[in-house]
């Protein structure tokens, strides 16, 4: 297996600003939209060569979700940014009617997800949006885990028909998958092999699973690690494949456990495969202010509590 | 001047799929539906360039977005009657594994909607989005949408609204159902709207009055009027004042028939106040 290493920290927002500036370049179909939030967004390298193809709605996120679907109407592959918050929860009806019901090809691109966010706190830190998107039926549920695989999946939605849910962060984390790397939506991708336990993770959590499983290693366990980085559609086939060979789990995410990857896995399992599960994530509470470490540790959401869930869910197999 | 005489049976004719229709499943939406029928028929009949046949995207032709969806009785007739779909269609309304769905949806691929809609305020916002893309595709046709007025107290229309003419959004005509009711009963009871006309003209838009939206003839000249004020910077808006219910005496001058359906007596009341024209489905 490949060793992962950081090749140096950015921020996965980053990679969705790469990703648009190749898209403006590449797919003239594309256009961006964005809720007075282009700085965070990181787009205007994309504003700056394709200013007829950007649309800078204010603050106004219910009208951003219904111009997106009006432009699809006419051929546009509309991609709308502002803080995952702002991108779900605060405009949760307009994107079931005007775009999931309706089948528009919106890409809904989501900053700032989770408690990394950090010190803004609770109002801007959402924990629940894996959640409400993934119910949203035709939903592609999109979390990817650093800088080139936020890129690689910006890219590859834009060739995908249908609308989808891009999750991402703002904290710099360690950028360790490949830099050319083909996003293929729905693959789950196994990072390290092993044969005690099944670390499944997306998002910010892949890394510090990656980490718990090298410490692991030195006492003797042996933890394969999944990096799940399409949550709906869900790769089934990755998961049980895993777990009988492992017969337990431990799965992680920057998210409520309601509504989360977790629940998403337990249902494979319940339906096909039951085995023990423990939860990395955050315990049905809202975040608060603190730089993103501190949250992350407080939360229980790094290798630490990673490594501690291994040895509790080893101890119910 | 068009053919109004044709038009006219064509409005009869659509009055009486509306009544029919909500009769026959005792539920759907007659009141907005028969307020907005002279309207719908001018547009689809003679004001919207329209190519043959239907696809999503609508390049090189007019488009038109049902805000209000709960009217979908009299959008559903007038599209089944331009030839988007089979009339006898009509007969599914409401009915399970139906086209017709109680609120317009594109879910099941019925010709001729493009977008969702009954969840209001969320129209103005997809039709400013549809005008973008054709000014970006470079197709000089218009996009047209409908809205109840009580559906602007919904906060996304302001939204809309200032973005519309913040962008010189100046290829879509936003007409107003200024039929003064809501389900609660008037608008000016449950939340005031004012004087909407001001609203929109203070917001930036060039709005222009149809005071009788159940007369065709004022609908077919000031969707005309409307049509030449595009293309000149604004958004332009009709707010056209309508009678709820109109064309039936005893569902007229009040908002107790916005979601109800006529019993077997009063629909036949209400047929016989509307003779058939060019033959029910």
């Amino acid at each position: 297996m490949t060793k992962y290493t950081d090749q140096g920290k950015q921020d996965t927002r980053s990679g969705f600003g790469a990703g648009m500036t190749e898209l403006g370049r590449t797919n003239p179909n594309v256009v961006a939209l964005c809720a007075d939030l282009v700085g965070s967004l990181k787009i205007q390298t994309f504003i700056d060569e394709n200013p007829e193809r950007f649309f800078q709605v204010g603050i106004a996120e219910a009208n951003m979700m219904g111009i997106a679907a009006g432009l699809t109407i006419g051929g546009k592959i509309p991609f709308t940014g502002t803080f995952a918050n702002f991108s779900t929860g605060r405009v949760y009806d307009q994107i079931r009617q005007s775009i999931a019901y309706s089948d528009k090809n919106v890409k809904i691109c989501a900053s700032h997800a989770g408690l990394t966010l950090g010190e803004d706190g609770a109002t801007h830190q959402i924990l629940e949006d894996i959640g409400m998107m993934k119910m949203l039926p035709g939903m592609t549920v999109i979390n990817p885990c650093d800088f080139n695989q936020t890129k690689a999946a910006t890219m590859a939605i834009a060739e995908h028909e249908g609308p989808v849910y891009l999750r991402f962060g703002r904290p710099k984390v360690a950028n360790f998958t490949p830099v050319d790397q083909k996003f293929e939506i729905g693959k789950a991708l196994m990072l390290s092999e092993g044969t005690d336990v099944t670390i499944i993770a997306t998002g910010h959590l892949v890394w510090e699973s990656l980490i718990a499983a090298e410490n692991l290693e030195k006492q003797g366990i042996s933890a394969e690690v999944i990096n799940i980085h399409t949550i709906k559609p869900l790769d089934d086939e990755a998961i049980l494949a895993s777990v009988k060979k492992t017969g337990c789990v431990v799965t992680a995410e920057e998210h409520n456990y309601l509504g989360g990857l977790g629940e998403s896995v337990s249902r494979v399992l319940a339906s096909h495969h039951p085995a023990p599960q423990e939860f990395v994530a955050t315990q049905d509470t809202f975040g608060e202010s603190g730089t993103p470490d501190q949250l992350m540790e407080k939360y229980g959401l790094n290798n630490k509590a990673i490594a501690e869930a291994v040895l509790k869910v080893l101890k119910r197999k | 001047m068009p053919n109004t005489q044709e038009l006219q049976d064509l409005v009869i004719q659509v009055r009486r799929d509306i009544l029919r229709m909500v009769h026959k499943v005792n539920s759907g939406h007659p009141g907005g539906s028969l307020g907005c029928t002279e309207f719908l028929v001018a547009l689809y009949n003679e004001i919207m360039e329209l190519k043959d046949g239907f696809d999503m995207d609508g390049r090189g032709e007019d488009l038109f977005f049902l805000s209000n969806g709960h009217i979908s009785p009299v959008f559903y007739s007038v599209l089944a009657r331009r030839g988007y779909f089979s009339v006898d269609e009509l007969n599914t309304f409401r009915l399970i594994d139906s086209r017709l769905q109680g609120h317009p949806t594109t879910h099941e691929g019925l010709p001729g909607v493009r977008i969702a809609s009954g969840s209001l305020g969320q129209g103005m916002s997809v039709a400013i989005g549809a005008s973008l893309a054709k000014k970006l595709n470079g197709d000089d046709h218009l996009v047209y949408s409908l809205h109840g007025d009580g559906e602007l107290q919904e906060g996304q229309n302001w939204e809309a609204i200032m973005y519309a003419a913040g962008n010189k959004v100046d290829n879509l005509i936003a007409t107003i159902d200024r039929n003064g009711q809501q389900i609660d009963g008037g608008t000016e009871d449950v939340l005031p709207l004012g004087d909407v006309s001001e609203k929109f003209r203070v917001f930036g838009w060039d709005v222009l009055e149809i005071e009788n939206g159940n007369d065709l003839n004022q609908v077919i000249t000031g969707l005309k009027e409307a049509k030449s004020r595009t293309g000149k910077g604004k958004p332009v808006c009709v707010v056209m004042t309508t009678e709820m219910g109109n064309g039936v005496d005893f569902m007229m001058h009040t908002h107790a028939w916005h979601g109800k359906a006529p019993s077997d007596e009063q629909l036949e009341t209400a047929l016989a106040q509307n003779p058939e024209t060019l033959g029910d489905y």
